[in-house]
């Protein structure tokens, strides 16, 4: 502690105090901002991601309809390839892993991965229907009916 | 008739709310003691009453009443009673009801317990308890009324959902709501007294506990919380980042922040206005954290999807409330003398940097929970998940837990870095060793920091107990101690899962044996089996470590069939080094099944070490309130002595 410090009027150490603490507040705040930007998952459906790919590599997230009689399981038993569609585009997705109990062929479901250089999507996780409480929150609107006007509100 | 009661019973708690708050006021202006007087049975009153009106609601539940529409959404007359009971409170309407039920009591037992504030000051604090309350009866009454009945009785119930059929999951809801009320209490306390003008370091002490209180209910929720997601949605994670797990860490850590600098103000009386705000703040989260699960304005598992009027309600309260007590606090704050001075260099001043710290986390957290929402409002959809939070909390993290380190060695008032560096090097020691071995290891950044940060923080957690004698030491500093080691342990435990555990997915015939880190597991049989309300295929697993004797796994895939679903079931090997985690998939071609086994070495930890902060938190809450005793007794011991002698002289 030096001089100076225990010169500080009591005033001013509240002051300084409060200054400090936003500063780093802010700071935060700022970070945080920037760090959304650049790291938030963008949710795709298939019709954008063809026409405007992320860069390979960058996590998002693949939402559709799993076309019907497009599931194949892979020789290992534990790989799957399937199609999400959306009436006007189609993905392939590559998933290895145990599926969730709902996910079946025409129906709805969240793929989170990556897109590949080659046009095939690589998932890590799926996200399917579970039941009318679990519902992930892109495919709410994602009956057949609603597909198109949603293809329309987020491709602007 | 059962259900008429709790609603009468609900209605005449709520009107003593707003007797509570009007008479609270009003005594709180005056100097009429006939008003002031009816304040604290009012509130005890209120409490009785909210407490019988959640009893009619579980007994309903008990008895699987169809003619109740709640009952007959969330219930099922085949289910078990545990989960029948559960069930009261596993939904929107019933959680509201519990919520407004702990606050009664809470409200209750500061009317018949608190003797320590100034008698204005008490009743601003429960006027303003009965104000909050009163939003959340008018909320059930006119929104969300727990006790409506159907036109006609329900044939059979919807059900329960069955992933929230779990034992840890049906006390999770409750565990975490006590925690929200207790910031509630802290709140009130507060707004009390920053209107009655009298924050003091016994304002401090008679908020302290139920800060305390609820950040220890908060802990253990959370870590339960943790767990239940890690065994039972079956994907060998513990920590998602989901909105809703964020929803309890938010007021965790406004009310870890809150619990220090009530210590410093209760101490030293310093932190007067700081202290206060962080008091509306922690609050605040808990609305937030309401608002968000409750509105269903996320959808995840534990969500209900429900109508938008809910939210609303719950959003204009929490601007009732928050804008309240913030508007009343711009006016005030001015008016809070400035407290005792410290250096930065100090207890107190490690404190404030702690306090710093924690709320930039929270800054974190919070804009990554809304981010996505205020995004969606614009039409673009996105996700936030580790990748912004690991990175981005840790950058606030690692301070913190530096501080953390170095704060308890500190002296009150004024320290110089020089007297403390001893324990400091010895721990730095340790956490470079950690930090080389675990680059040696060949892992990712934040695991070599976590592992590097734990090791060094354990030591240095426990070093302050070095020279002192043990017997005599006070429950809170073991409370400290313990907590902080708590954390590292902790830490240990989430760098040792992320950086070393082994994933195995494979497609075994009975009979095959295939392998994970150190474990041999052969697939020996899979057959069905049924429960209460569901059926399922259980493999059987036989899990050898490093070639010792054999132990038996048995995963689940449960169909439920009220309501039709399908969940999985993992099956957990715990060892003293880790746990071995597996779970049985879908029927693969060639009689082949998908398993999935993971090794996660010192996982255990995680939960340990919540464990322990929890625990630490309780001897604190314990020491504190044995000296609240002690000093109230000798207090009446000298008043009785300054009586003895008045009496002689006169």
């Amino acid at each position: 502690m030096t001089a100076a410090e225990r010169r500080l009027a009591p005033k001013h150490q509240r002051l300084a105090l409060v200054v400090g603490a936003l500063v780093v507040l802010i700071f935060a705040a700022v970070l945080a901002t920037w760090a959304l930007r650049s790291q938030a998952s963008l949710f795709y459906v298939p019709s954008q991601i063809v026409k405007d790919p992320p860069a390979a590599g960058h996590a998002v997230r693949l939402g559709g309809m799993v076309e019907t009689g497009s599931l194949v399981t892979r020789e290992d038993g534990v790989t799957i390839d399937f199609v999400v569609g959306d009436g006007t585009a189609r993905v392939p997705v590559r998933y290895s892993g145990i599926v969730p109990d709902l996910f079946v062929e025409g129906s709805g479901v969240v793929a989170e991965g990556r897109m590949q250089a080659n046009g095939t999507f690589f998932a890590d996780t799926l996200l399917a229907k579970h039941d009318e409480n679990y519902v992930p929150r892109e495919l709410e609107d994602m009956t057949a009916a609603q597909k198109k006007a949603m293809v329309a509100e987020t491709t602007r | 008739m059962i259900a008429e009661l709790g609603l009468a019973a609900l209605w005449m708690a709520a009107a003593l709310a707003a007797l509570q708050l009007v008479s609270g006021v009003l005594a709180a202006r005056s100097d009429n003691l006939e008003i002031a007087a009816t304040v604290r049975p009012a509130a005890v009153m209120q409490g009785v009453l909210c407490a019988f009106s959640f009893a009619m609601l579980v007994w309903l539940f008990a008895r699987t009443d169809l003619s109740v529409k709640l009952v007959a959404a969330n219930s099922h007359s085949l289910k078990p009673m545990i989960y029948k009971l559960a069930g009261s409170w596993g939904n929107h309407e019933g959680s509201m009801l519990l919520w407004v039920t702990v606050m009664g009591a809470a409200g209750g037992l500061i009317a018949l317990l608190e003797r320590r504030l100034p008698e204005r000051t008490m009743q601003a604090t429960l006027a303003t308890q009965g104000f909050v309350a009163l939003g959340f009866y008018a909320f059930l009454l006119f929104s969300s009324n727990p006790f409506e009945r159907l036109p006609m009785p329900a044939v059979e119930g919807n059900g329960l959902n069955p992933l929230l059929q779990d034992i840890g999951l049906a006390f999770h809801p409750p565990t975490l709501y006590l925690g929200y009320v207790g910031l509630s209490v802290a709140f009130s306390f507060a707004v009390g007294a920053l209107v009655t003008r009298a924050v003091t370091p016994d304002f401090a002490r008679a908020m302290r506990p139920w800060v305390l209180g609820a950040w220890i209910f908060l802990t253990v929720g959370i870590t339960a919380g943790s767990y239940w997601a890690y065994y039972e949605l079956g994907w060998g994670g513990w920590w998602f980042w989901d909105p809703v797990e964020n929803a309890s860490l938010m007021p965790w850590l406004a009310a870890t922040a809150l619990l220090h600098s009530v210590s410093v103000l209760a101490a030293r009386d310093a932190l007067r206005a700081w202290t206060i705000m962080l008091g509306v703040v922690a609050f605040s989260m808990s609305m937030v954290g309401t608002f968000l699960v409750r509105s269903g304005i996320l959808t995840s598992v534990h969500a209900f999807a429900v109508d938008p009027e809910r939210g609303t309600f719950i959003l204009v309260l929490l601007a009732i409330y928050i804008g309240g007590a913030l508007a009343v606090f711009g006016l005030r704050a001015g008016t809070i003398s400035e407290g005792e001075r410290f250096a930065l260099v100090s207890r107190e001043g490690a404190l404030v940097v702690n306090n710093v710290l924690l709320s930039a986390i929270l800054g974190v957290v919070l804009l990554g929970t809304l981010y996505p929402l205020l995004t969606e409002a614009f039409g673009v959809r996105v996700s936030v998940g580790p990748p912004y939070f690991d990175p981005v909390g840790a950058l606030f993290v690692v301070p913190m837990l530096l501080v953390m380190a170095a704060g308890p060695f500190l002296r009150w008032r004024r320290d110089r870095v020089g007297r403390v560096q001893k324990p400091l090097i010895l721990a730095g020691v340790v956490a470079i060793a950690a930090f080389v071995a675990a680059i040696a290891s060949g892992i990712g950044v934040l695991p070599i920091l976590g592992l590097a940060l734990g090791a060094g923080l354990a030591v240095a957690s426990v070093l302050p107990l070095r020279g002192r004698n043990l017997r005599r030491l006070p429950l809170a500093t073991w409370g400290m101690v313990i907590a902080h080691l708590g954390i590292a342990l902790s830490l240990l435990g989430m760098a040792s899962d992320s950086a070393y555990s082994l994933e195995k997915l494979a497609a075994v015939a009975v009979g095959d044996v295939t392998g994970v880190g150190p474990w041999q597991i052969q697939l020996a049989a899979v057959e069905p089996v049924s429960g209460p309300n569901w059926t399922a295929l259980e493999a059987n697993l036989l899990a050898s470590y490093r070639g010792g004797e054999p132990i038996t796994l048995a995963p689940q895939a449960r169909s439920f069939w009220q309501p039709v679903q399908e969940t999985t079931e993992s099956a957990l090997a715990t060892r003293w080094n880790g746990q071995l985690y597996a779970v049985l998939g879908k029927a693969a071609e060639g009689g082949r099944w998908q398993v999935r086994l993971w090794w996660k070495p010192f996982v255990t930890l995680i939960w340990l070490g919540g464990m322990m902060i929890a625990l630490g938190g309780l001897l604190a809450l314990l020491g504190r309130l044995r000296d609240d005793l002690r000093r109230r007794t000798v207090q009446r011991k000298a008043a009785e002595r300054r009586a003895d002698r008045a009496e002689l002289t006169a």
